[in-house]
């Protein structure tokens, strides 16, 4: 492995341990905020992009990943906020979406159809509101098992 | 400086911010929980879309002024919103009248944005379109339910209509500066998506049950500073902190 690979793999590791603030299960990298791990010239950045304009841990999660490269000696790593592609569920990992469904949150479906129970699986549910605890979530409710769940909005 | 560029992104953020604002107002004050949440939601990313327009509005300025600084330290009539966004909240209907009447026009908008040759405001509202659609939707959604409901819900959301609809000539209103945005690709004419407008409204009134209001004499001057006294009252409120220890950081 050459020193960039090594950087760039330390990089990874680093992020790959910090949590979503609001939703700790759930690492920033399975949630696909982190666009890009760059390396050129000597220079080496992370880039970040936002959920949602307004969400407030959008702050929170720069310091994070602040406090998580400076911890692993990687003081000098950049970190840029990226726009384009805009963040879209589909970015979220394979493994992300397991992980929210074991935490009780419906992971988001591309089809808008009725979300399944994260307790009993059950598709007999139906949505309480739109919008949730926090800006990606709806609230939603089980009619079998009586369980109300956040459901990951697909946007 | 470019200043056409300058002067469309504040007339666009500070649409995002007014309006964001005085849906804060309703926070711990609406009819459910569930409304409660949603409408802090609306402000939410309204206030995060501002943030992202009059940041670049401060860079393209060039003076050091940032999205804090040009929401905090202008007073009313330097604010370029239309009249539409800083009408008071009234009752739940008029707030959701107000929003459907903002997010239909601004769906259409930021779509067209999306394509401008500026790529950082299209980047902008690429991503803002996305959260524009859900407001649109929610919204269409409130307007169905209270139109088609009760003879008080429907009266009430008749009386948003009333009240509102005067300042949709000013919603569209393409001043010096915009014109100039367009003519070099930046933004889309707003007079270009009157007529889509009318029809998207005109047929979530008709799932309502109800009619386009008739034609009136519309009150112009958002664009250019003239505004109602409501943006002082609440910009008064909204910006007393940062005016009183305006060196303070959090």
């Amino acid at each position: 492995m050459n020193a960039a690979n090594e950087v760039g793999a330390q990089i990874a590791k680093a992020l790959s341990q910090v949590p979503d603030p609001e939703i700790p299960a759930v690492s920033i990298v399975e949630l696909g905020i982190v666009r890009e791990i760059g390396l050129k010239d000597g220079l080496s950045w992370v880039s970040i992009t936002p959920t949602y304009t307004g969400c407030p841990a959008t702050d929170v999660i720069r310091q994070n990943v602040r406090v998580a490269l400076d911890q692993a000696g990687l003081e000098a790593v950049e970190i840029r906020t990226v726009l384009t592609p805009p963040w879209s569920t589909e970015m979220i990992t394979l493994e992300g979406r397991e992980k929210l469904l074991r935490y009780g949150i419906a992971p988001p479906e591309p089809a808008s159809g009725q979300a399944a129970c994260p307790r009993c699986g059950s598709r007999n549910t139906m949505e309480i509101s739109r919008f949730g605890s926090t800006p990606c979530k709806a609230l939603w409710q089980c009619i079998e098992c009586r369980e109300p769940f956040d459901r990951f909005k697909c946007h | 400086m470019d200043n056409s560029l300058f002067c469309s992104l504040v007339q666009l953020g500070d649409d995002c911010l007014v309006l964001g604002q005085r849906l804060c107002e309703w926070c711990g004050r609406a009819p459910t929980i569930e409304v409660d949440l949603s409408l802090s939601n609306l402000a939410l990313d309204m206030i995060g879309q501002a943030t992202l327009l009059l940041d670049y509005a401060g860079e393209v300025e060039g003076s050091g002024r940032n999205a804090d600084r040009l929401a905090f330290h202008r007073d009313a009539e330097q604010f370029r919103n239309a009249l539409l966004v800083e009408q008071p909240n009234g009752d739940f209907a008029r707030t959701i009248v107000r929003h459907f009447l903002y997010a239909t026009y601004a769906e259409a908008l930021f779509e067209q944005l999306s394509h401008s040759r500026d790529d950082r405001l299209a980047e902008i509202a690429a991503k803002t379109v996305k959260e524009l659609r859900y407001h649109a939707e929610y919204s269409a959604d409130w307007i169905v339910r209270l139109g088609d409901g009760t003879a008080d819900s429907r009266s009430r959301i008749l009386d948003g209509l009333e009240w509102h609809w005067r300042f949709i000539d000013d919603l569209f209103h393409d001043d010096e500066s915009w014109i100039d945005c367009a003519e070099r690709g930046i933004v889309p004419l707003r007079q270009a998506l009157r007529t889509d407008f009318e029809q998207a409204v005109g047929a979530v009134l008709a799932k309502a049950g109800l009619v386009m209001p008739e034609k009136v004499r519309g009150v112009e001057g958002g664009r250019g500073g003239r505004h109602s006294e409501h943006l002082s009252m609440m910009l008064a409120i909204m910006q007393v902190l940062p005016r009183a220890h305006p060196a303070a950081t959090w």
